[in-house]
């Protein structure tokens, strides 16, 4: 039999505290119902003997000490569960929002899952076909990952999602596939815009969709993708599905922590996050993967934005140490017109090695990409040489170099909407390293550039002959 | 007076029982009805504050809380080896077996398996008189590994019964021992031992030998000894935990514990699918036979992190002690100085740098200084290697866990953004890394590889130092102003840095070098630089030396010398003779 309390003791941000409490649990949910009778949820955060802090999901604003009746329920926050989810629009915590009433649940879950057993766990190896070859080439997606996107403020990472989504053959054949998207604190328009995308690319039937917008409650903020997640394993592990999760923006999510975390009077740890907020993050990108005898898996997209571009900033910072990898976005590259305008140095996926090459994509796969990054690197070193002496003063190597770097965010990174194959992609790669000297490659052994290495018809393919510049020279002196 | 001690508070992983005087510091004790393995890390007359090891999700205050009266403890015995455990010893594979796929809380296992009959042979007889540290049976745990089952430390007796040789479980009585006060101690094949404590021994041995690992930046330039210390600073993607698999797979140790702190689970499943797979050169056998892994992945419980370095250090003082070398890999120990900040802001305690606790760099050398080469109680030598990750904040190294790492390790090894950029691996910089140990192990390279070993050594170390200061004038007007005999150098350099120093851990003779292959590679970039500054000096052009592809022939030494095939070294000479000499 539960209690009901009359009033409270305490309010402060989205914390209140309820004095002479009886048989409060760690963690358990909470009711409240206001003097309208309107209710609200919440969830005990801390305990101290008969006191219990309680966070609320929907805000305080028009509770007061006296108006107020608790009511504790004795079990932690579960997700209701169903197939019935696809297609749907929940709130953060879980509650539908798109007028087609609350979902017939089989099942319901803990929001914060528990954690996946490393020897239950399938190491992922299958690559997910993504169509960008910035990605497939350079950082492979692989089934079972979390990947996620660094972006910054007006860059397209949401159009980069969004291709991820209508390109990429999550599943294999006969298998069903699902999206499931969280969205953190982001305006109306990104929802909308996601949403509009989805029904375009004719999936919306096998979406889910939690949306916490800006101006929603931010402890409603940091149960959505744990809501999310939920949901996915629920679909990947129990029905079979691949799931892809999209969650936007980690960067908001982590604000709301901090946010709460300051109202509870915590010791602040950088940049006045909380201290566990390395913890906090992993429950949440540990949640991808793939269990041991189960057909489906969660591979997880977050996206973030770095606040000022600062990959060092606490939230890109943590995230890289837990997630496999990253797609870095860079504005430079944007501004250049350059979709997805996908900066590879600091890109990485680190379960490419084992999920391609022979049998998966092709056997010169890490060779090819090897190169074009330590190719790529040394364009960055030309280019800051340039800046101070000039093109005109670079050795004839490092001029070849400059020319490959331009064809490379030409021809290879910008690519807009265009669906590449990974043998499309791979060539491609083959052809702007042909454009090198062939000495120049020191990360490919000798079979291999006999095999693709082909100066002549690089030169051909991208314009390069010297007659031409010549011919060109020539006309501008005698015009 | 409560004769029973109950939860007043819950905050997070922290609980506190209110006016006790029942626990002792460190004591494990059982929290809740649920029964979680609990760590008392404060007392005061009104409070005592427990760390839970796993969720407190559903804990109620007025729950109880059982005393035990023992520390946080390991069970120490066969059965270690191939098995992988969670932060404070439970055998995963067990829980997965109980449980399903997802950790639940509060699952009770035995860490080793109990059922298991193992082969023992006795090597005591009765009447003999023992102590602390002698070997009194020997199982053979894998195929690799003999285990030496031995008397606790500080225990002294004589024996007064002995089992006959044949198969017995772990907790089967194999030896009674007569104490001296006269009582009787059942000796089992295994034994307790707190986590925190470290294992005595006879006395520290000098370092004297390099830990060979068959990766050239390491062996060569910045060598670790058998029971040294290092660490590997790096941001993220910078290669860590690809350096410390690659040192688990071929170092020389005759054990290794790996220890996953706070890192990615599917690393962990990786590590554990490879090394079943992975075959030992040495041994033909698979390496898991050689191998522990403790894994406490970043989204399980932040104390149990806490407690897996001290877990997985005590496994490897144990070895130690039985006379083997053993090599840890912890990765990550920023994960675990962040576990401390996070408990230690829950106790409200007074924050140093960056939140972190004033008590981190003490712990940290607590950590680092159970490394060692020792003499143990038995008289065998054994050695104990840390190596540890670090995961500095913003990938920036001046942050406290890096600072602090930095005073009690002695080699360092940096990992550079920029190179992991070019995906130069390993990401070593060679200008900030460095070595203490160059001094200790200099007659065993001396001895066992050639007398030449340390002068190559620095000869490489000079060009490289060299092109570095070269770099400042190129990187403000090109590599065309140098004059010719710096182009020759900053041309060696590159020989260096991409065939010698860059190592490709997915070739099948790259990823592991013998260090007779080090010395032969480095003895022809030698004489390369050698040949080509006398060309130089004639004033003939080094345009026509680059030319001629034989600095890429010798970059490319790497892929075309197999390592079982070190005689087609010869060839190199009469090529670069050859080639200085068609110069004109």
């Amino acid at each position: 039999m539960a209690l009901q309390y009359v009033g409270l003791s305490e309010i402060n941000g989205p914390l209140v505290v309820l004095d002479h409490v009886k048989n409060a649990s760690y963690d358990e949910m909470v009711e409240f119902v206001l003097q309208n009778g309107s209710k609200r949820q919440g969830r005990v955060v801390q305990i101290e003997g008969d006191k219990a802090v309680i966070q609320i999901f929907e805000g305080t604003n028009s509770l007061s000490l006296k108006n107020t009746k608790t009511r504790l329920l004795g079990k932690p926050m579960e997700l209701s569960l169903s197939k019935e989810m696809l297609g749907r629009v929940f709130n953060g915590a879980g509650k539908p929002i798109d007028g087609l009433g609350d979902i017939y649940a089989e099942k319901s879950a803990d929001i914060n899952g528990q954690p996946l057993n490393p020897v239950s766990r399938t190491y992922p190896q299958n690559y997910i076909n993504t169509g960008i070859s910035s990605i497939d080439c350079l950082t492979t997606l692989i089934r079972g990952q979390k990947l996620p996107i660094f972006s910054g403020s007006g860059l397209p990472h949401n159009q980069l999602a969004v291709q991820i989504v209508k390109n990429a053959q999550v599943a294999e054949e006969g298998q069903e596939f699902a999206v499931v998207f969280a969205a953190m604190g982001v305006t109306n328009d990104v929802a909308n815009y996601f949403r509009r995308s989805f029904e375009e690319a004719g999936v919306m039937d096998h979406v889910v969709m939690f949306l916490n917008l800006s101006n929603d409650p931010i402890i409603e903020r940091t149960l959505a993708p744990r809501c999310a997640l939920t949901a996915a394993e629920y679909l990947a592990f129990e029905h079979d599905m691949h799931v892809l999760v999209i969650y936007t923006d980690i960067t908001s999510y982590c604000e709301a922590l901090r946010e709460y975390s300051s109202s509870k009077g915590e010791i602040p740890g950088r940049k006045g996050y909380p201290g566990y907020l390395y913890s906090d993050l992993a429950s949440l990108y540990e949640r991808a993967g793939i269990a041991k005898g189960a057909k489906g898996s969660v591979t997880q997209i977050p996206i973030l934005t770095m606040p000022n571009n600062d990959i060092t900033h606490p939230v890109p910072d943590l995230t890289g140490y837990i997630t496999e990898g990253q797609i870095t976005l860079d504005p430079e590259l944007s501004s250049m017109g350059i979709f997805p305008p996908v900066n590879v140095l600091p890109s990485l996926s680190r379960l490419m090695k084992d999920g391609i090459g022979e049998g998966f994509t092709r056997a010169d796969h890490q060779d090819v990409a090897n190169q074009l990054f330590a190719a790529y690197a040394h364009v960055q070193d030309v280019k800051a040489l340039t800046s101070v002496i000039g093109e005109d003063e670079l050795s004839a190597a490092d001029k070849k170099f400059m020319t490959f770097g331009r064809l490379f965010e030409q021809h290879f990174l910008n690519q807009g909407d265009e669906n590449r194959s990974i043998e499309e992609t791979l060539n491609l790669g083959w052809m702007l390293l042909s454009v090198l000297p062939r000495t120049s490659l020191d990360r490919l052994d000798n079979k291999l550039l006999d095999q693709f290495y082909d100066h002549e018809k690089a030169v051909e393919y991208f314009g390069l002959q010297e007659s031409n510049v010549i011919k060109e020279l020539k006309d501008a002196v005698n015009g | 007076m409560n004769n029973q001690d109950v939860i007043y508070s819950i905050n997070g992983p922290v609980v506190t029982v209110k006016n006790s005087d029942t626990f002792s510091m460190q004591e494990m004790v059982y929290v809740g009805h649920a029964r979680l393995m609990s760590e008392v890390i404060s007392i005061s007359k009104e409070k005592t504050v427990i760390q839970v090891y796993e969720s407190t999700t559903g804990l109620r205050p007025g729950e109880p809380v059982y005393p035990t009266g023992q520390p946080i403890s390991v069970t120490l015995g066969p059965g270690i080896l191939r098995n992988i455990f969670d932060g404070v010893e439970r055998p995963l594979e067990e829980i997965a077996k109980e449980s399903g796929a997802f950790i639940p809380t509060g699952s009770h296992v035995e860490p080793l398996d109990t059922q298991k009959l193992w082969d023992v042979t006795l090597c005591v007889k009765e009447g003999d008189q023992v102590e602390g540290g002698d070997v009194y049976a020997t199982v053979p745990e894998t195929d690799l590994i003999t285990h030496k089952c031995m008397v606790p430390p500080y225990v002294k007796g004589t024996i007064k019964e002995v089992k006959e040789n044949g198969q017995y479980r772990i907790n089967d009585t194999v030896v009674v021992l007569t104490l001296e006060d006269g009582t009787d101690l059942n000796l089992t094949l295994c034994q307790k031992w707190a986590i925190k404590q470290p294992r005595p021994v006879k006395k520290r041995l000098p370092i004297s030998m390099p830990l060979v690992t068959g990766q050239r930046v390491i062996d060569t330039l910045f060598p670790i000894a058998k029971g040294g210390t290092a660490a590997i600073p790096g941001g993220f993607g910078t290669g860590k935990t690809m350096t410390q698999h690659q040192l688990a797979k071929w170092c020389d140790a005759d054990i290794i514990v790996y220890v996953g702190c706070g890192e990615r689970g599917n690393e962990m499943t990786q590590v554990l699918e490879e090394f079943r797979e992975l075959i030992d050169p040495k041994s033909n056998k698979p390496l898991v036979d050689r191998t522990v892994l403790i894994a406490n992945t970043s989204n399980m419980p932040v104390a149990a992190r806490e407690a897996s370095i001290y877990t997985g250090v005590t496994l490897a003082e144990y070895y130690r002690d039985m006379g083997y070398h053993v090599a840890i890999m912890a990765d990550s120990t920023s994960r675990w100085a962040e576990a401390l900040r996070e408990i230690s802001g829950r106790l409200e305690e007074m924050p140093a740098e960056e939140g972190f606790p004033a008590y981190l760099p003490s712990r940290l050398s607590q950590f680092y200084e159970r490394a060692g080469y020792m003499e143990n109680l038995n008289d065998t030598k054994g050695s104990v290697s840390i190596i540890g990750a670090v995961s500095p904040q913003g990938s920036d190294f001046s942050e406290p866990v890096t600072q602090n790492t930095k005073r009690f390790v002695r080699t360092f090894w940096a990992l550079d953004k920029a190179l992991a950029y070019a995906r130069h691996y390993f990401a070593i910089n060679w200008n900030q890394s460095y070595s203490e140990y160059i001094p200790d192990l200099e007659r065993w390279y001396s001895k066992n590889v050639g007398p030449k070993f340390m002068q190559d050594r620095q000869a490489l170390s000079s060009i490289l130092a060299e092109e570095n200061k070269l770099q400042e004038i190129v990187q403000l007007m090109g590599s065309d102003v140098l004059p010719d005999d710096q182009k020759l150098t900053m041309e060696i350099a590159r020989v260096v840095r991409v065939g010698y120093l860059q190592q490709n851990a997915f070739h099948k003779d790259d990823t592991y070098v013998p260090l007779e292959k080090q010395l032969k590679m480095m003895e022809v970039i030698v004489y390369l630089y050698k040949k080509c500054q006398e060309v130089v000096m004639d004033g003939k052009p080094i345009r026509q030396l680059i030319e001629t592809g034989i600095f890429d022939d010798v970059v490319k030494i790497k892929y075309d010398v197999p390592n079982d095939h070190l005689e087609l070294f010869d060839d190199y000479y009469k090529k670069i003779d050859a080639v200085c000499a068609s110069i004109d």
